[in-house]
């Protein structure tokens, strides 16, 4: 599980939010709201321990995140706003680099089949920089069905995507919650169909 | 919590800090004062002529001590820096950074007073000289950090990215040095080496000694209240800067029985 | 852990392989520098000998703090740097991975060129070979050091000229031990005492420096 007590953050000398407390349960979902500029992507990179807050903890599994070691460390995966994804390479070399990345062995047909999955049949070999934004973003999801990874830290995934994809991803995100699995995610978008949704609202 | 109970991470609390900044500067900057006038008084008067030079050495009695300062106040700034990145005390990055545009100046007047010194014994303003040419490093390492400092908006990682420069200068400060000097003695042709007398006159010698602690004390004294700035700033929505610049009337005294109140209207500004 | 940084070293070997005008134009900046010297001092071949180490250092220094300005860059616009910080392995050796790689596609192109330059100058023989090793020992100290400024500047305004502000004091040693090793070659003085010095600076850089640029990019990721 995951939770975390008394986070606040300060940016530019200006509090941007403080007092930050939550608890989430395995199958449960983390909906963080708020309006522009209120600290939904320093929250979300403060959970997977990227940003280092002013004040409080967040703790998965009972550990600081910020001290966990290897191999915790790969029961978070993150996809943000920035997306990792490398204009130069396939979508196939985008996953087969995530996959060294993260220590795991390359698995080809894993890989492909993932990019079926998340409708990229076809485009396996195109350099994404002829991709469209939609189809960029896609090549970033698909990295969440390559791991097994407990914890889903997702920061606006619905941006770019057609109704089409956002049915897929809400999908798959209730699959994971029903496998037992976590998930923090922000969207200016309401989320439809999610079910355990709780909210924590910034502003 | 266990730092509570160290005594000196008392002035670590920026309340207290200013307290003792208000106590101690005024003493720093006026023994500073009296210290260089003894010492301009010494130099210039008791101070026999050098038997070399005449009266231009006169100027190292400015020289000498900021030169000193300039190096000195660089690895002021890396401890400070190392201890904010360590324990993450936030007044040791004020105080690193308040440290900067005085060793800056200390090490431009060190190198404006060497070249007002060269004119007369050496024929030139400027030469190659090892020690003037690894001054000029230094000041560069200065205005690297202060530049960095300036254009980060972000005034807690860039105050961490500066003590990060800072401590990593430092480390190479002794690399420059060394390779400087070396590089200088690759190139005999064009040195001009600075042989003051090995044996010094009492006088100079105590009027060097005045004026260093002059300088050091200016250095302090003014750090230290630029830090204080610095502090008061920082902290401009506590309740005891407030308390310091509007001493209490009715109406603040009113909204000190209603803290939260107050708070709350401060965290929506 | 080392395959994954194994990956690392491999994806940015191919993705400056693949973006082959950077690898041209660092060189060719290393060249046209070089040929600065000439066209500002006059064509006088014992002055040019005489500048020809100096020049070709200086050259190689710029050339190198150029290169550098991508090192990180890239990866931190994309959000790659992150996904590497997340990752498995620890961040000092994942610095270690991108410098190499870095070195061995930018740096190492340098030295092998390097002598051509110097032979233009008037360089001759051994001292060629003296300016190449110097070049091969000194490049990567300038490019473990640059890496600790590129990672500093992430994600600052005003990159280029900041950069060069923090970077350059600190490459003073390089240059001047790198460039009196050919110094001492001209003389006929042996420059090897000139090389293990700057060997040292590369055994001293290459544990020390990964652990600076670590600890820049948790702050500029921050």
């Amino acid at each position: 599980m995951l939770s975390a007590r008394d986070l606040s953050c300060r940016r530019g000398g200006r509090p941007l939010f403080a007092g930050i407390g939550f608890s989430v349960e395995p199958g449960q979902l983390l909906f963080v709201r708020g309006r522009n500029g209120c600290g939904k992507t320093t929250l979300l990179r403060a959970i997977c321990g990227l940003t280092e807050l002013e004040s409080g903890h967040v703790y998965l599994n009972g550990e600081d995140i910020r001290k966990l070691d290897d191999s915790a460390r790969a029961d978070i995966v993150y996809v943000g706003h920035r997306d990792a994804v490398k204009d130069e390479f396939t979508p196939l070399e985008n996953l087969a680099v995530h996959q060294g990345l993260r220590g795991e062995r390359h698995d080809e047909t894993r890989c492909l089949d993932t990019l079926e999955e998340v409708g990229l049949a076809g485009y396996e070999d195109v350099p994404v920089r002829f991709l469209s934004q939609g189809q960029r973003r896609r090549t970033a999801l698909a990295r969440l069905l390559l791991s097994s990874s407990p914890l889903w830290v997702l920061d606006e995934p619905l941006t770019a995507l057609d109704t089409g994809a956002v049915d897929w991803l809400l999908d798959r995100l209730n699959k994971h919650l029903a496998q037992g699995g976590l998930a923090v995610t922000t969207s200016h978008q309401t989320f439809d169909g999610l079910h355990e949704a709780n909210c924590l609202d910034l502003s | 919590m266990s730092s509570r109970r160290i005594p000196w991470l008392t002035f670590a609390a920026p309340r207290n800090f200013h307290l003792l900044v208000q106590v101690l500067v005024p003493w720093l900057a006026g023994v500073a004062v009296l210290l260089a006038i003894a010492g301009l008084y010494t130099g210039f008067f008791v101070a026999p002529p050098d038997y070399q030079q005449g009266n231009s050495y006169r100027i190292m009695f400015i020289h000498v001590p900021a030169a000193w300062m300039g190096m000195f106040l660089y690895l002021l700034m890396a401890m400070y820096a190392v201890i904010h990145l360590v324990w993450r005390i936030r007044l040791a990055d004020v105080m690193a950074r308040s440290l900067a545009p005085t060793g800056a100046l200390m090490t431009f007047m060190a190198l404006w007073t060497g070249a007002l010194w060269g004119a007369p014994t050496w024929g030139t303003y400027w030469v190659w000289d090892a020690r003037l040419t690894s001054t000029l490093i230094l000041l560069f390492l200065y205005l690297g950090y202060m530049a960095l400092r300036a254009t980060v908006d972000d005034r807690e990682s860039g105050g961490r990215a500066a003590s990060l420069l800072a401590l990593v200068g430092a480390i190479n400060v002794p690399i420059i040095y060394f390779s400087v000097e070396w590089w200088h003695t690759l190139h005999q042709g064009m040195s001009v080496t600075l042989t003051s007398a090995p044996t010094m006159a009492p006088s100079m010698f105590a009027a060097l000694l005045l004026m260093t602690g002059a300088c050091w004390l200016y250095c302090a004294a003014i750090t230290l209240r630029r830090a204080q700035v610095q502090v008061l700033e920082d902290e401009a929505d506590a309740q005891w800067v407030r308390d310091l610049l509007q001493p209490p009337t009715a109406e603040s005294a009113r909204t000190a029985e209603d803290p939260a109140g107050t708070i709350r209207e401060e965290g929506h500004s | 852990m080392w395959r994954s940084l194994w990956t690392l070293v491999r994806r940015d070997i191919s993705l400056i392989v693949m973006r082959r005008q950077d690898v041209l134009t660092v060189v060719a900046f290393f060249v046209i520098v070089t040929t600065l010297f000439p066209l500002a001092v006059g064509p006088e071949p014992e002055i040019l000998r005489a500048l020809a180490p100096g020049g070709v250092w200086v050259a190689a220094a710029l050339a190198s703090l150029i290169s550098l300005d991508r090192l990180f860059a890239d990866d931190w616009r994309d959000g790659t740097l992150e996904q590497i910080v997340l990752g498995r392995q620890p961040l000092p050796l994942v610095a270690l991975g991108k410098i190499t790689a870095h070195w061995l596609s930018l740096g190492l192109p340098l030295v092998v060129i390097s002598p051509l330059l110097g032979y233009s100058l008037g360089l001759r023989g051994f001292e060629l070979a003296v300016l190449a090793w110097s070049l091969a020992l000194g490049t990567p100290v300038l490019s473990l050091l640059g890496a600790t400024g590129a990672a500093l500047m992430l994600g600052v305004r005003a990159g280029g000229a900041l950069m060069a502000l923090l970077v350059l004091p600190l490459y003073v040693p390089v240059l001047v031990i790198g460039s009196g090793a050919v110094n001492e070659a001209m003389h006929q003085a042996g420059p090897y005492a000139h090389l293990s010095l700057l060997g040292a600076m590369l055994a001293i850089a290459l544990p020390l420096a990964p652990l600076a640029v670590a600890g820049a990019l948790r702050i500029s990721l921050d």
